[in-house]
């Protein structure tokens, strides 16, 4: 058979690249607000594909299970409850080419960056592979995240943790005991109750597998929480099940249990390393995946909280249809 | 080596063609239910044909499985979404959507409150 | 193989954002949720073709992630629907709507 010449894999990268800008492009332009949400969720997993083919698959499953999830059901949710007679005034034209020029400023200033850069770029990625097998894990990604920068880890499991006590703060005070509402829709339609009947499963096993091949495979507990959080949301649109009152014991836990665990092994290994998080010889994988365990499960609480949103009283729904913006005290 | 993938060649140009029909039915369909059809119908059609052909070239037992497992997930989904849209787009039509939609939801809703499904998920 | 399966996952990816383009135009927002769906099997599709012709492993992984994601657009908006409905039939629409969610609330607020 003569050789046939493998084709660029770089040929998938043209379309990808023009469909990313145009439909970023269209989503600038275009009128709706449900329709802009809509193009962002698919913006979000095309981005996804694009990060496949930079190479950063963690990257890419962060994208499409917080970009392409999540995110598109609190932006959703969000126009369901503002509805979409949205009265506000548009920006002038001046005002919208200073901000167009002002983003292709930016967009040019970056890719005079990227493209300047010297040819093998200065990158970590050496002194990474150096080390990682001290480690004993396989993804360099967590290795960085866990080993070699985990202060930076530690306290983004924090700032999740204070994101949810921000948001519950938005709650009334007369709210507090009631339950987050975000979320109170009408009927759900019968093939979203089997969705939310069968695909739960499925998802925690994906959502645990994320998290245990993170290891040593792209992945990790932020995307296994992610996906884990999708899940439960899932149930609580389809109303099978309600997202619990702020002042749920378990909840509370859920969402500490995280950076508590990171913390405590963190001021164990004072005192067993010798160092602020550092990890013993003897126990390093271990404790690595116990804190990612806890992290798992605190980042999956903290995103399905983030989404459902501060607690509220029942009267709080009728502010859109009311207009008034006083009863976003209630909210 | 030949047989699997001449296997694979076959299955994958197979689901290619499906999702070019379905491309060709969203693009010239009449109305929305009928380009919903397309897109469900021929782009799942073309998954399974995808996957039934990449089962070759993947590990056994463990990648295949996992190929398999996506599958199921598709249809799954894709089936649900798809009723789900279509009952969206009986709504902005203007119309309810057919077979009773709204009080087989509605008791369902209740027997599942009346049941109270738990404080947490 | 590589080659060829490079080739159809790239043929798929195109005919998928060939669907995108004409699905976003579509009118009416439910018909623009059709791009979740697209996405979900198509992208899928050509995730699983290009993952296999690059030899990358974690592809199947990602296309698990975005099969189960790619529904949750169509599943946000669907439940907002039960809200959103009354904006385009003020009036009878918004007053049935307001019943249904004030008589959720007490059973809610009871639990």
């Amino acid at each position: 058979m003569p050789e046939i010449p493998l084709p660029d894999p770089r040929w998938a990268d043209l379309p990808l690249a023009f469909a990313v800008l145009g439909l970023a492009l269209w989503l600038t332009l275009t009128r709706g607000d449900r329709a802009a949400v809509i193009g962002f969720t698919g913006y979000g997993l095309l981005v996804a594909v694009a990060w496949v083919r930079l190479g950063s698959v963690d990257v890419a499953l962060t994208e499409a299970a917080l970009g392409g999830g999540l995110m598109g059901v609190l932006l959703l949710t969000a126009v369901a409850r503002l509805g979409s007679d949205i009265d506000q005034p548009r920006p002038s034209l001046p005002g919208d080419l200073l901000i167009g020029l002002l983003c292709l400023g930016v967009a040019a200033g970056l890719a005079a960056v990227v493209l300047g850069l010297p040819s093998p770029a200065p990158s970590l990625v050496a002194a990474v592979e150096d080390h990682q097998a001290a480690i004993e894990l396989g993804n360099p990604v967590a290795a960085v995240l866990i080993a070699f920068r985990a202060v930076d880890t530690l306290l983004e499991s924090v700032v999740l943790a204070l994101a949810v006590i921000v948001l519950w703060s938005f709650g009334a005070d007369r709210a507090w005991e009631a339950r987050p509402r975000a979320l109170d829709f009408g009927e759900p339609s019968p093939a979203l109750v089997l969705l939310a009947r069968l695909l739960p499963p499925v998802g925690l096993i994906v959502g645990v597998h994320l998290f245990w091949t993170g290891a040593d495979h792209p992945g990790g507990p932020f995307q296994g929480g992610a996906v884990l959080a999708a899940m439960a949301l899932l149930v609580w649109l389809a109303r099978l099940g309600r997202p619990p009152p702020v002042t749920d014991g378990f909840t509370r836990l859920g969402i500490v249990v995280g950076p508590l665990m990171f913390l405590l092994i963190g001021l164990a290994g004072v005192v067993l390393a010798g160092a602020f998080l550092g990890y013993p010889d003897a126990f390093t994988k271990p404790l690595i995946l116990l804190i990612e365990a806890a992290k798992t499960l605190s980042v999956a609480v903290a995103l399905a909280l983030l989404v459902a949103g501060p607690p509220a009283l029942s009267g709080a729904l009728s502010m859109r249809r009311t207009g008034s913006t006083e009863t976003g005290a209630k909210a | 080596m030949d047989l699997a993938d001449g296997f694979t060649a076959i299955f994958v140009s197979l689901g290619a063609f499906f999702f070019f029909a379905g491309w060709v039915g969203l693009v010239r369909f009449p109305d929305s239910l009928s380009r919903l059809h397309a897109l469900s119908k021929a782009d799942n059609l073309g998954l399974g044909l995808v996957i039934i052909g990449l089962m070759p070239q993947a590990s056994w037992p463990f990648g295949v499985l996992k190929l398999v497992a996506l599958w199921l997930l598709g249809v799954l989904i894709g089936g649900a979404t798809a009723q789900m849209l279509a009952g969206a787009i009986h709504l902005d039509d203007g119309r309810e959507p057919p077979g009773g939609n709204g009080d087989f939801a509605r008791r369902t809703s209740e027997a599942g409150r009346n049941n109270e499904p738990g404080a947490a998920h | 193989m590589s080659g060829f399966l490079l080739v159809a996952g790239i043929v798929i990816l195109v005919t998928v954002l060939l669907g995108l383009v004409r699905i976003l135009r579509g009118p009416g927002d439910a018909e623009r949720l059709m791009a979740a769906q697209l996405l979900g099997t198509g992208g899928v599709a050509a995730l699983l073709l290009l993952g296999s012709a690059t030899d990358l492993t974690a592809a199947t992984d990602l296309a698990l992630v975005l099969a189960l994601l790619a529904a949750f657009a169509a599943v946000a908006f669907v439940a907002g629907l039960g809200m959103a409905v009354p904006d385009h039939r003020a009036g009878q629409g918004a007053s049935g709507s307001a019943s249904r969610a004030d008589g959720d609330s007490p059973a809610g607020a009871g639990g």
